[in-house]
């Protein structure tokens, strides 16, 4: 019985915590701002990212291009980030680029986290469960994302679905080893032998006593699963094994930048620049979530 | 009083603050105490009554920027301490003054060999060189009376008991001859046989040494046994100081009286024998736990053998044992919480120990159990209501109907009604245990499991959920089968008592031929290591008057 402050403990309002956090406000605004970039796509002064315009191949930014409508007259228009070497223009790319791995990282964190914590309650509750889910998982660690989008893009074809499931099936075990611990813990509670003692099923106890401790790691996890997933969706398309190369996407613009970029630099500089921005946004909003949900951890340094 | 020549630790007028949004406003208010050379004096309180700040604020370690210390002066041999710098205070702590804590497992570096951490001390403050340090070390070990010092000085604390790692921490604090010791609840988290022995290690140290010793408790037993003299604390003021035997006989404040007299007797309650059908008898009943896997070799841990017990509609049978003794086990099976690995658990004659979760269920409801720790028994994300309905509903009972019973069942513990619609931490321990003692009423058990029930709570808190207990068995009838370590709570509430040591039951009987007539020599070890059992608290007092008790109860049960 250790009386050492006598201060009234009232749990901290995880809301106020969070809008003190000035990790959580500038990696919320970016990320907001990136969705919105994403949703507005059309609206922002783009042109059809995928529009071939051979006579205006490899221009720096800023350069003014002209070309003609359909009825013959002369459009100009700016090329803010430059374009490429089939001169389709950069900054639209770059746009609607965003769509995509903004929508592969929330997808990818959304389904593994889901996925991973229906597998991880079982294993950490029902313990003769526990050895097999756990070795399965064990074995599903094993395999690199990369060598699985290969196989599942030569199986299926390449596209969204395959790069989802590619980089899903690697982060699943991740969710599932912090679920169970969790679980393990949480299952010795005495308000959850108390449910036990007056016979609550086992769904609803998992559902009301245990699931509720797993949100706020979850939340944080799923944080930094989706900056990873976004990473690692650019690299599959850099290599060319991820989305087809005519879809916009920030690895698709810089593979095909690849080849003239000591000459022309953009073509890799502005989407490497948003991919960075935006990782790194997703990256600070986790830290910064982490902190706020999670007292026990040092707030500051 | 001790002269000022002689007193180690002066304090006078202490005042530390607390933030803002605490409570109370000031910590430790107006605090004045002294400590002679060679002299004991314990400071007593419940928890939150300050004592422990006070012990802070004289070694220099109240946490920055939480607590500050306002007002007051602290002096160690005539100096003053408040004035002191960081560096200076570093110099005083562990060479003039020390402090040893109440959890000896996590007060010890784990991965660091034990005879080490006292060299450390000697390292610090010293120019000793290293066999020099460890001859120093080695003759503080004798002196605590640890055994095989020669092994012992290059094990780690896991490789020691409770008791032995108190006794590191004893020689590391001794090591040096301070003229202060400090020690913070050092037999709290220890079985009462090596209490017993740790207290008069501290006598003994003391007495031979000279050193002055500020011995924090919440327990007056302890008190009975150690102190010389007597602080009495509450709410952050010092309520009272005295002579032991004034302090524990004729306590002259309310508070302390109320206090001294909620202490439970060791001497049993006279108590008819229960006539009734017996509710709950275990056969054999064994748990082992452990076992191999594929490849390792198998290990296992008895940790109940062939326990027989019964208990009559209406009876309260006790499990008394220290830790590890398998007391919580037997509870945990007869609960169902684990399944037992032999044995048979009958409740009306219907065997549960081996049934299918499925088929457990209907028999879920007949056995409810009340658990140690107040703060973790309840979910603290759902309402107090929520989680008093929930087992009734379980069960098909329709909500409203779960709701009134549940407000009955809250006037029934001494809550009011509309606590239902706040959360755990809205209230204080013995409230959360009176909730949880409610939340097992709610099911109409035949059979109630109190496991350490009382254990975390204060002393004036506590008897008044005996109380409660007592009073509900006698209401509806139960079987009641109190688990605790604590003799005296034993001696108080139970009809008949089971002593056990090792998984095994070594003694049973009524509980006043167990407690006056011991046959058993472990239960003679146990009865003779409770701590103050020649003294008769409040004996010359008489009984606390009524209207005092019952203001410190609203005090304390008043929802905040």
């Amino acid at each position: 019985m250790a009386d050492g402050l006598n201060v009234v403990t009232r749990p901290p309002s995880a809301w106020r915590e969070l809008r003190r956090s000035a990790a959580v406000i500038f990696g919320g605004v970016l990320v907001a701002v990136m969705i919105g970039i994403a949703i507005l796509a059309p609206f922002l002064g783009t042109k059809d990212p995928a529009a071939i315009d051979p006579a205006n191949r490899n221009k720096v930014p800023g350069y003014e291009v002209v070309t003609r409508d359909d009825d013959g007259n002369r459009v100009r228009s700016i090329a803010r980030f430059g374009t490429d070497s089939l001169g389709r223009d950069i900054y639209s790319r770059v746009v609607y680029g965003a769509r995509i791995s903004l929508m592969v990282g929330l997808s990818v964190a959304l389904i593994s986290v889901l996925i991973g914590l229906a597998i991880g309650l079982v294993a950490g509750y029902v313990r003769w469960l526990d050895g097999v889910v756990m070795r399965l998982m064990d074995g599903l660690m094993a395999i690199p994302a990369i060598l699985l989008a290969i196989a599942l893009v030569s199986l299926f074809r390449a596209g969204l679905f395959s790069v989802i499931v590619a980089i899903v099936v690697p982060e699943i075990p991740r969710v599932v080893r912090l679920v169970r611990s969790i679980v393990l813990s949480v299952r010795e509670e005495p308000y959850v032998e108390a449910a036990i003692t007056v016979g609550t099923p086992v769904p609803v106890l998992l559902w009301r006593h245990v699931l509720p401790n797993t949100l706020a790691p979850l939340i944080v996890q799923g944080t930094f699963i989706c900056a990873a997933a976004i990473l690692v969706e650019a690299i599959l398309s850099f290599l060319g094994i991820g989305i087809p190369p005519e879809i916009p996407t920030w690895g698709n613009i810089m593979a095909e930048g690849r080849t003239l970029f000591r000459v022309f630099p953009h073509n890799i500089l502005y989407p490497g620049l948003f991919l960075a921005v935006t990782v790194l946004a997703v990256n600070m909003l986790g830290d910064g979530l982490r902190d706020a949900l999670d007292p026990k951890m040092q707030r500051r340094f | 009083m001790v002269d000022n020549e002689r007193a180690v630790l002066d304090v006078h007028g202490l005042s530390v603050s607390l933030p803002r949004g605490a409570d109370r406003a000031q910590a430790v208010a107006d605090v004045s105490l002294t400590v002679g050379r060679g002299e004991i004096v314990c400071i007593v309180g419940e928890s939150g009554s300050g004592k422990s700040v006070t012990a802070q604020a004289v070694m220099g370690l109240l946490p920055k920027g939480q607590l500050t210390l306002t007002q007051g002066e602290i002096e160690l041999e005539g100096v003053s301490l408040t004035g002191k710098t960081a560096a200076e205070m570093r110099a005083l702590r562990g060479a003039r003054m020390s402090m040893i804590f109440q959890e000896p497992m996590t007060a010890l570096n784990p991965v660091e060999r034990v005879g080490d951490q006292i060299a450390e001390v000697l390292e610090i403050h010293t120019d000793l060189g290293a066999a020099e340090r460890r001859e120093r070390v080695k003759a503080i070990m004798d002196a605590v009376h640890l055994p095989d010092v020669g092994q012992l000085i290059d094990a780690f604390p896991h490789q020691l008991s409770g008791g032995q790692r108190q006794r590191i921490m004893i020689a590391a604090a001794l090591v040096l001859d301070p003229v202060l010791l400090i020690a913070d609840e050092p037999t709290t988290a220890l079985d009462v046989t090596t209490q017993a022995q740790i207290l008069k290690l501290i006598s003994e140290m003391q007495e031979r040494r000279g050193t002055g010793v500020m011995f924090i408790t919440h327990d007056f037993g302890v008190v009975a046994e150690i102190a010389h003299r007597v602080v009495v604390m509450q709410h952050g003021r010092v309520i009272e100081t005295g002579a032991t035997d004034d302090i524990l006989r004729r306590p002259r404040n309310d508070y302390t009286r109320m206090l001294v007299s909620s202490v439970p007797s060791l001497e049993p309650q006279p108590r008819a024998a229960v006539d009734g059908p017996v509710t709950l008898e275990t056969r054999r009943l064994s748990k082992t736990y452990g076992g191999g896997s594929w490849f390792a070799a198998q290990r296992h841990v008895k940790a109940a053998r062939d326990v027989d017990l019964t208990v009559k509609r209406g009876e309260t049978v006790g499990i008394v044992g220290e830790s590890g003794s398998g007391k919580s086990t037997v509870a945990r099976c007869i609960a169902r919480l684990v399944k037992p690995t032999a044995g048979q658990v009958l409740i009306d004659g219907a065997d549960i120990a081996t049934l299918s979760e499925r088929r457990l269920r209907p028999h879920r409801k007949r056995v409810q159990i009340v658990f140690q720790d107040p703060y973790r028994s309840l979910n603290p994300r759902r309402t107090v209501g929520a989680s008093v309905i929930e087992g009734p509903m379980n069960f098909g009972t329709a909500k409203a109907d779960a709701i009134a019973r549940a407000q009955d069942l809250m006037t029934l513990v001494g809550l009011s009604p509309d606590a239902l619609m706040r959360y755990p931490h809205q209230f204080s321990g013995g409230q959360r245990q009176r909730i949880a003692i409610a939340r097992a009423l709610a099911m109409e058990p035949e059979i109630l499991i109190a496991d350490e029930a009382v254990s975390a709570l204060d002393v004036s808190v506590q008897a008044q959920v005996l109380e409660l207990i007592d009073d509900v068995r006698k209401r509806f009838a139960l079987a009641v089968l109190f688990i605790t370590h604590d003799l005296r709570v034993a001696a108080q509430i139970c009809d008949r008592v089971l002593v056990m040591r090792l998984g095994e039951i070594v003694e049973a009987g009524p509980t006043a031929d167990v407690f006056l007539r011991p046959q058993h020599a472990y239960t003679r070890d146990l009865l003779d290591a409770a701590p103050g059992r020649h003294v008769v608290f409040g004996a010359d007092a008489g009984s606390a008057p009524l209207g005092d008790t019952q203001h410190v109860v609203a005090s304390e049960e008043t929802l905040r």
